[in-house]
């Protein structure tokens, strides 16, 4: 049993050692606290994210990837709650920030500087009545003690650096003033413009044309490469995932059905849902007429869901009495590919 | 903004003409041309006029001419300041309506703006706490007390503030003044005298108002505080406080913002039984009996005067949203 297997199983595992893991989950459970009961939005999530790698959670709607980011900087809406650990090594230490305070004064430290996020609407994602400097300005003068006009120079600088033409005029544009690419653009400006080490990018090219996605994640790539920087990528494209990631993890029902290398994922895809999700995508090549495989069924609302695998209401493969008996360990099929099915058991 | 400004200029210009149609339109409403009515008056009163003083009022009213001529002698009397003349109906004296009008419009304005202040001042900050603490014991106890305030009807709430006063504190509320002060020479003391007779009615007109408010504060906010916007900001780590009001409330001001000009109609129109019970000299209870006498100047003027100051407010509210938002500056300035 590797090390890194050992923190994904075991629940009660303390901070990482390794020294190039910038950021570990470790059996985080996001739960909302419905009047109809509890919302397990996030069930018992372990992966880790190591220094400069690309990380792709690719999932259905609905399936925990977003609660997951949200989780991160602890930003769950309310009633929302975090438990587990999620390990982040900051300047030499670690820091669990599923301890933190929500509204305190540590996990803001952490947002926008160790960590940023960007979103998937670029439309909404800036205040309406503020310009787009003076938002981009504002995730600088929250964490450091500069000068305005220092930080008005920066916001121009990133807003050039992300491509935006004429970015000293730009600065002081109403977000309604930029087209869509160019607000995603800005957006990924601002989430930029401390360096932090994590990006995490909750589906930021699905409100996007195709071909200003092209641009935006060409752009995501330049960026991580000149800066130095991990991404957590949330998508339901798998197309995006085998072009941006290095390891992906597969969510269905907010349980990590498999994760691993994308080679090892692509190349031999184990859990029924992954295996499903891979027939679904639209490729060249398909013989002409033939129909695009779908997921029958739909995800299921995890209110007081059973102790069961999730998928199991929709597997092509259910086997009674042994898919619904538990919730199927995480195992390890191959180094560094963990899949949670009783097929491997 | 230029432009916005002078379309929304031009606008309130437009807004006073029509009001003064309709406003012309009354007066000329009862039965009967008011000289008629008011011979009738006075001659029911015992007093019989001369032929030649009928004919020099018939003049002066321009009763001889079509009503598109008197609408325009009216019109243009009522812009240098002549309102014409009440037959009588407030105080029983036959005077000018501007003496009238000097004696309550005054008070009924600073009255109705501090009562607009107070409604603001109430609203804002209780919209914003029940939208930060919905669904929480605080939330539920501010919309039963807001509820309970849009059912108690205004007078109610004078008499028992006047109650509560009188019984506990030793004040009397009615009136401007204390009976001391009322002949008195101004001085600090009848200032302060003044400013406590004011709290009464301040809260009593600013409570209609203030439920209404609260509610839209707290509505649009809690739309706003769901939105993206928000969660992006805080996500770039801003603290609570400062993103509630850098964002949302800023947002959540602009329908408020646009709704003063609902709100002073209710304040000019809630007055009348608010100054009967408080017996203070506005111009709710003179254009009461100016209406039920007949008193057709006075009545049409006073419906103009809070006409056009609606239609100003609401053109002040148009510069201060414009001020908040700059989208409406721009979107505007583009139509215009």
């Amino acid at each position: 049993m590797t090390e890194e297997q050992a923190t994904v199983v075991a629940p009660e595992s303390s901070a990482p050692t390794d020294e190039d893991v910038i950021l570990e989950l470790n059996d985080v459970r996001t739960y909302f606290e419905l009047d109809e009961g509890t919302l397990k939005a996030v069930d018992g999530v372990s992966f880790n994210i190591r220094r400069n790698e690309t990380l792709g959670i690719v999932g259905e709607s609905g399936c925990g990837k977003s609660v997951t980011g949200q989780s991160i900087l602890r930003i769950v809406p309310k009633p929302g709650d975090t438990q587990g650990n999620i390990w982040l090594r900051r300047n030499g230490e670690t820091v669990d920030l599923a301890s933190l305070d929500p509204s305190g004064r540590e996990i803001r430290d952490v947002r926008g500087r160790d960590i940023a996020m960007i979103f998937q609407e670029p439309m909404t994602a800036f205040s309406p009545v503020h310009s787009v400097g003076n938002q981009i300005m504002e995730a600088i003068l929250v964490h450091e003690n500069v000068p305005k006009q220092a930080a008005r120079d920066r916001a121009i600088e990133v807003l050039s650096q992300v491509g935006i033409p004429e970015a000293e005029r730009r600065v002081d544009a109403l977000p309604h003033e930029l087209s869509g690419g160019m607000r995603q653009r800005a957006m990924i400006a601002m989430a930029l413009v401390l360096r932090p080490k994590l990006l995490i990018a909750d589906e930021p090219t699905t409100a996007l044309d195709v071909t200003i996605q092209a641009q935006i994640l060409r752009l995501m790539q330049d960026l991580q490469k000149e800066m130095g920087m991990s991404i957590m990528f949330i998508t339901h494209n798998l197309g995006v995932i085998a072009n941006m990631a290095d390891q992906m993890v597969v969510m269905y029902l907010g349980r990590v059905v498999e994760q691993g290398s994308v080679e090892a994922i692509f190349g031999d895809p184990q859990h029924p849902y992954t295996q499903a999700l891979m027939e679904s995508i639209p490729r060249i090549g398909l013989t002409r007429g033939e129909r695009l495989t779908s997921i029958a069924g739909t995800v299921p609302v995890p209110l007081n869901p059973p102790e069961e695998c999730g998928f199991s209401s929709r597997c092509p493969k259910f086997i009674p009495g042994r898919c619904d008996a538990k919730v199927p360990d995480m195992l390890e099929t191959s180094p560094g590919h963990h899949v949670r099915c009783v097929l491997y058991e | 903004m230029r432009a916005y400004l002078v379309r929304r200029f031009i606008f309130m210009v437009v807004g006073w003409w029509l009001l003064s149609v309709v406003v012309f339109i009354v007066i000329q409403l009862p039965p009967g041309d008011f000289l008629t009515n008011y011979i009738a008056g006075q001659e029911q009163a015992g007093t019989f006029l001369e032929r030649e003083e009928i004919e020099s009022l018939k003049l002066y009213y321009g009763l001889d001419r079509t009503p598109i001529e008197q609408y325009f002698y009216w019109a243009g009397r009522f812009v240098v300041g002549d309102l014409g003349r009440s037959f009588g109906s407030w105080r029983a004296a036959e005077q000018p309506v501007t003496k009238i009008l000097a004696e309550v419009l005054p008070f009924t304005i600073i009255l109705s703006t501090l009562a607009l202040i107070f409604t603001f001042a109430v609203a804002i900050p209780i919209g914003i706490y029940s939208a930060t603490h919905q669904y929480r014991p605080g939330d539920y106890f501010f919309t039963a007390v807001g509820f309970i305030g849009l059912a108690v009807p205004n007078f109610m709430l004078a008499l028992l503030m006047m109650y509560m006063l009188f019984k506990y504190f030793d004040i009397t509320a009615g009136g401007l003044f204390s009976p001391e002060y009322a002949l008195a020479d101004w001085s600090i003391e009848k200032v302060i005298d003044m400013l406590q007779h004011l709290i009464v009615p301040v809260v009593v007109l600013g409570t209609a108002g203030t439920a209404g408010t609260m509610r839209v504060m707290r509505g649009v906010l809690l739309d706003e505080l769901g939105k993206q916007y928000v969660i992006t900001a805080r996500a770039r780590g801003v603290s609570e406080r400062k993103l509630l009001f850098k964002y949302p409330v800023r947002l959540a001001l602009n329908p408020i913002v646009s709704s003063t000009a609902y709100i002073l109609p209710g304040i000019f129109g809630g007055n009348a039984i608010v100054a009967i019970v408080l017996s203070l000299p506005m111009t709710g209870p003179v254009l009461l009996t100016a209406l039920r006498a007949q008193d057709m100047f006075l009545a049409g003027s006073i419906v103009m005067v809070e006409g056009a100051l609606v239609i100003f407010g609401t053109f002040l509210s148009d510069i201060l949203l414009a001020l908040v938002d700059p989208r409406i500056r721009q979107e505007r300035a583009a139509a215009a």
